[in-house]
């Protein structure tokens, strides 16, 4: 109705409407990039600042990891010199940003290879598994969930809520566990742990670090093939994980727009489900989903620790968790820069989104 | 429609069938090779990068895997001991090559043993025990010939433990020629051979994926002996549950990080053999004597009397562990194979009653992982019955060595593995500590416990400079029985290692240390 009144100007209104709308949309845009570039500095300042703090209070020595527990006296203070550890607290914190700024992420001990070529090698491995988790987590947990709520107390309702249920309660690594002897050491569907079989693995070469693209890329749809199989195991689990949590807060917030008095008046005005689920509903609770969306992204994003050990997967995850025990501090200050970074791109891309989508924000 | 022949696409690319097999000329081995900081030979230190290495390079002498106590020719054809004692000769193969070719010469001995001292990284210690330092290392390894060269060192030492010394990792040969056309800020190519190699071993490194991956490449030309499996590809999995499946599935050769439960369920399937192969690593419940409560020989003896040995090596870690109480293990020349203790608490109660010790309560330090837990808490219900509460402190690798290194522990439940194939390498770790201070720290299990033992040092630097090898072997059996019967470090177990392997594949043996596992042999 409201679009229709809008609509319903003379000739120059159309035009005027949408230089107000182009007006207001780079407005908006220039406010949430500049929102979004400070908000993203502070974070990664304070970010930075907590995660030395935290790290240089471990009870791990990060020179051991260097050079060994039997390492001579000599050796053990020469490399804790070369690591910069002798200098004071601030000190080596102020020499960390500046090298951040002029793009030295320095050097994991873990891999002994710069922190930036390792972020770009084991970033892409996470964000491959997340996007394809994430797209099959919103493609079936939205309709899931609006179907729970539409169908409020049948079945439907009852299975949507169990398989949620079981989302959340059975523990990732048993499912990946099982989901690995029956599909890929039983019955042969898919392929086993790591990302491509040992064939195509060192012949594809590396571009993007994402495997879909590299092989698509080098023309191997054989190496392609073997991709989707390696994926499919992993990435079913993760969106399994994402489909409970979306289904649940889709059911959640279509069900309380459900009980709102505009509902019941559009109801009464005699339009259908199905219209109400679609014209008052849906556009209300896009909002929110969008927020609900991209907080299951980021936190797919940050890496699945136990599925990629489970399933061999070499992601941002599991070199953070082991930066983290070995006390590898330049990684794990990259590594949280990194997922710094991408909590608040989410974020500013959700909240963007939202300003656009939630009829009153516009 | 044609979102549904995509979906029907993919559908059927996910149901095919996925057989594995791993290539003819390709040897999958699962383990997990986190532990890996580099591949440079003077730098490396960890237990796959020896493994890793050992297949690689060469050394003027090579353990003998018959009897790694004795050593064999390796690059160098030839030896002979100086008559002033403190010298060997070395005369090396002249048909020997490195992978790019080149020939073996003098120099590219002297530059190997020059970069491990210079370079000064974690098994520096090792070489430098002969006295060599960056001041006098051109009077202590001379080039004598294109192919000859005199290696010297100082003070009392037999040959044979030099030899031993020249065998270990950090002394392995690299391609001057090579090396050094990738040295940056005279780091004598350290960066580069972190992640490349440049031996005259079997197999050359190929690809090196930290955490990931790492491709050896046969070297037909080796003298160390062409290999008959073109490619050896490690991969990192790091989980026993997934090693199993991948080996079950036929995408792996060998699986070399099992748990029990995984080795139970492969022995009971076809195709696959499971082995036991005994290691150098022993393990030991130690007590730190920095703690007055502890220092009383009477809790040491008890101690002894409340480890349940047989419960935790034939049942709990049945078949990882194997009961033996003194600190060479099996295999090493002077290895003492007595286990003179068993569980016995009522034993225990009367030493510690009669010593007027009661109510003893002692904080154990220990690594997180099953097998070590396993074992704490095992000895936590042995030793209740004694009559000595044990409060075990589980945290991750890094934190009990950063703790254990700086003396913190009360006591720790930990393991020893030799540097280098020498009875004097656990000798020194279990028997000698001169200076107990603060400021000296040793890597020895005697300093990390603060064992001042001035008389059993003195005998253990006798054993080393004994260079009658039955004499030498009789000390060190004279020493493990004082250590064994009256001290802070109670030796409980040597490890084993299970292996599961295709039955297809022969010939792969896992040497008592990771530098004596050898792919040349191994064949599909």
């Amino acid at each position: 109705m409201a679009r229709s009144e809008y609509r319903g100007g003379g000739g120059d209104e159309p035009t005027r409407h949408w230089s107000i709308v182009i007006r207001s949309v780079i407005r908006r845009l220039g406010v949430a990039v500049a929102k979004g570039a400070g908000a993203l500095l502070l974070t990664s300042i304070g970010l930075l600042l907590i995660t030395f703090l935290i790290g240089h209070a471990s009870p791990i020595d990060p020179v051991l990891r260097v050079v060994g527990d039997r390492a001579s006296v000599e050796t053990y203070n020469a490399t804790r010199i070369e690591m910069g550890l002798d200098k004071p607290l601030p000190q080596q914190f102020v020499r960390y940003v500046g090298d951040v700024l002029q793009g030295d992420f320095g050097k994991s001990t873990n891999t002994g290879r710069p922190v930036l070529v390792d972020l770009f090698s084991y970033f892409p491995a996470t964000l491959e598994l997340a996007t394809l988790a994430i797209i099959i987590g919103v493609f079936l947990g939205i309709p899931a969930g609006i179907g729970a709520a539409h169908w409020h107390n049948t079945w439907v309702d009852h299975s949507t809520r169990i398989v949620s249920l079981m989302g959340y309660s059975i523990p990732i690594f048993w499912l990946g566990l099982m989901g690995l002897r029956i599909f890929y050491a039983r019955l042969h569907w898919v392929a086993g742990p790591g990302r491509l079989d040992d064939i195509y693995l060192y012949t594809v070469p590396v571009w993007s670090n994402v495997m879909l693209l590299d092989t698509l890329r080098a023309g191997n749809l054989d190496a392609f093939e073997n991709a989707i199989s390696h994926l499919a195991l992993p990435v079913g689990l993760l969106a399994f994980f994402s489909l409970a949590y979306i289904a649940r807060m889709t059911r959640a917030l279509t069900l309380e727009e459900l009980s709102k008095e505009y509902v019941l008046t559009a109801r009464t005005k005699g339009a259908a489900n199905a219209r109400v689920l679609w014209h008052h509903v849906l556009p209300n609770i896009a909002a929110p989903l969008v927020t609900v969306v991209a907080l299951s992204y980021a936190v797919l994003l940050e890496g699945a620790v136990l599925t990629e050990t489970v399933f061999s997967w070499q992601g941002i995850g599991l070199y953070m968790t082991n930066a983290l025990f070995a006390a590898d501090m330049q990684a794990v200050l990259g590594g949280t820069l990194l997922i710094g970074f991408t909590f608040v791109l989410l974020n500013a891309l959700a909240d963007l989104l939202s300003t656009f989508l939630d009829p009153r924000l516009r | 429609m044609r979102l549904i022949c995509s979906m029907a696409l993919l559908m059927s690319l996910l149901t095919q069938t996925v057989f594995g097999a791993t290539p003819k000329d390709m040897l999958v081995v699962l383990k997990n090779i986190d532990d890996i900081v580099s591949l440079d030979p003077a730098e490396s230190y960890e237990f796959s990068g020896a493994e890793l290495l050992a297949n690689i390079y060469q050394n003027l002498v090579q353990y003998d895997p018959a009897d790694p106590n004795h050593v064999r020719p390796g690059l160098a054809t030839r030896w002979s001991a100086g008559k002033d004692g403190h010298s060997i000769e070395f005369v090396l193969n002249p048909d020997a090559r490195f992978a790019s070719e080149n020939g073996v010469r003098a120099d590219d001995v002297v530059y190997s043993f020059r970069r491990v001292v210079h370079l000064n990284r974690a098994p520096a210690f090792i070489l430098t025990q002969l006295g060599w330092t960056d001041a006098n290392f051109d009077e202590m390894v001379k080039k004598t010939g294109d192919r000859t060269l005199t290696v010297l060192w100082k003070g009392d030492l037999s040959a044979g433990f030099v030899l031993n010394l020249l065998a270990s990792r950090p002394a392995s040969i690299v391609d001057e020629k090579v090396v050094a056309t990738h040295e940056t800020s005279g780091d004598l190519g350290n960066t580069w051979l972190q992640q490349h190699s440049a031996g005259s071993g079997s197999y050359q490194l190929k690809l090196y994926k930290p955490r990931e991956v790492v491709v050896l490449e046969a070297v037909s030309t080796s003298s160390a002996g062409a290999p008959k499996i073109k490619q050896l590809l490690f991969k990192n999995v790091t989980d026993g549950s997934t090693q199993r499946l991948q080996l079950e599935s036929g995408d792996a050769d060998i699986a070399r990080d099992l748990g029990p439960d995984q080795v139970a369920a492969l022995k009971a399937g076809k195709d696959i053999t499971v082995e036991a192969f005994p290691q150098a690593t022993v393990h030991f419940l130690s007590l730190n004597q920095k703690s007055e409560k502890l220092r009383n020989p009477a809790v040491w003896e008890a101690l002894r009397y409340l480890v349940d040995y047989d419960a935790i090596a034939n049942q709990l870690l049945a078949g990882q562990m194997v009961v033996h109480q003194a600190f060479l293990p099996s295999g090493f020349a002077g290895a003492l194979n007595e286990n003179p203790y068993k569980y016995d608490p009522a034993k225990a109660r009367e030493i510690l009653m009669k010593a007027g010790i009661k109510n003893l309560s002692i904080d154990v330090d220990l690594v997180n992982t099953p097998r070590f837990l396993n074992m704490a808490q095992s000895m936590q219900a042995s030793m209740a019955k004694g009559g000595v509460t044990l409060n075990l402190l589980p945290g991750t690798a890094a934190q009990v060595i950063t703790r254990y290194r700086a003396r913190k522990q009360e006591a720790i439940l930990f393991y020893w593995r030799p540097d280098y194939f020498d009875p004097h390498s656990n000798g020194k770790a279990f028997a000698y500590n001169v200076d107990n201070s603060d400021t000296a720290p040793q890597s020895s299990a005697t300093w990390r416990n603060a064992w001042l033992v001035p008389d059993l040092s003195a005998k253990t630097m006798t054993a080393l400079a004994e260079y009658d090898a039955d004499k030498r072997a009789a000390d060190y059996r004279e020493i493990q029985r004082i250590v064994q019967k009256n001290s802070p470090i109670i030796v409980t177990f040597q490890e084993a290692s299970q292996v599961a392997v295709r039955s297809n594949v022969k010939g792969f043996k896992v040497g008592p240390t990771p530098d004596l596992i050898w792919y040349a042999g191994v064949s599909k």
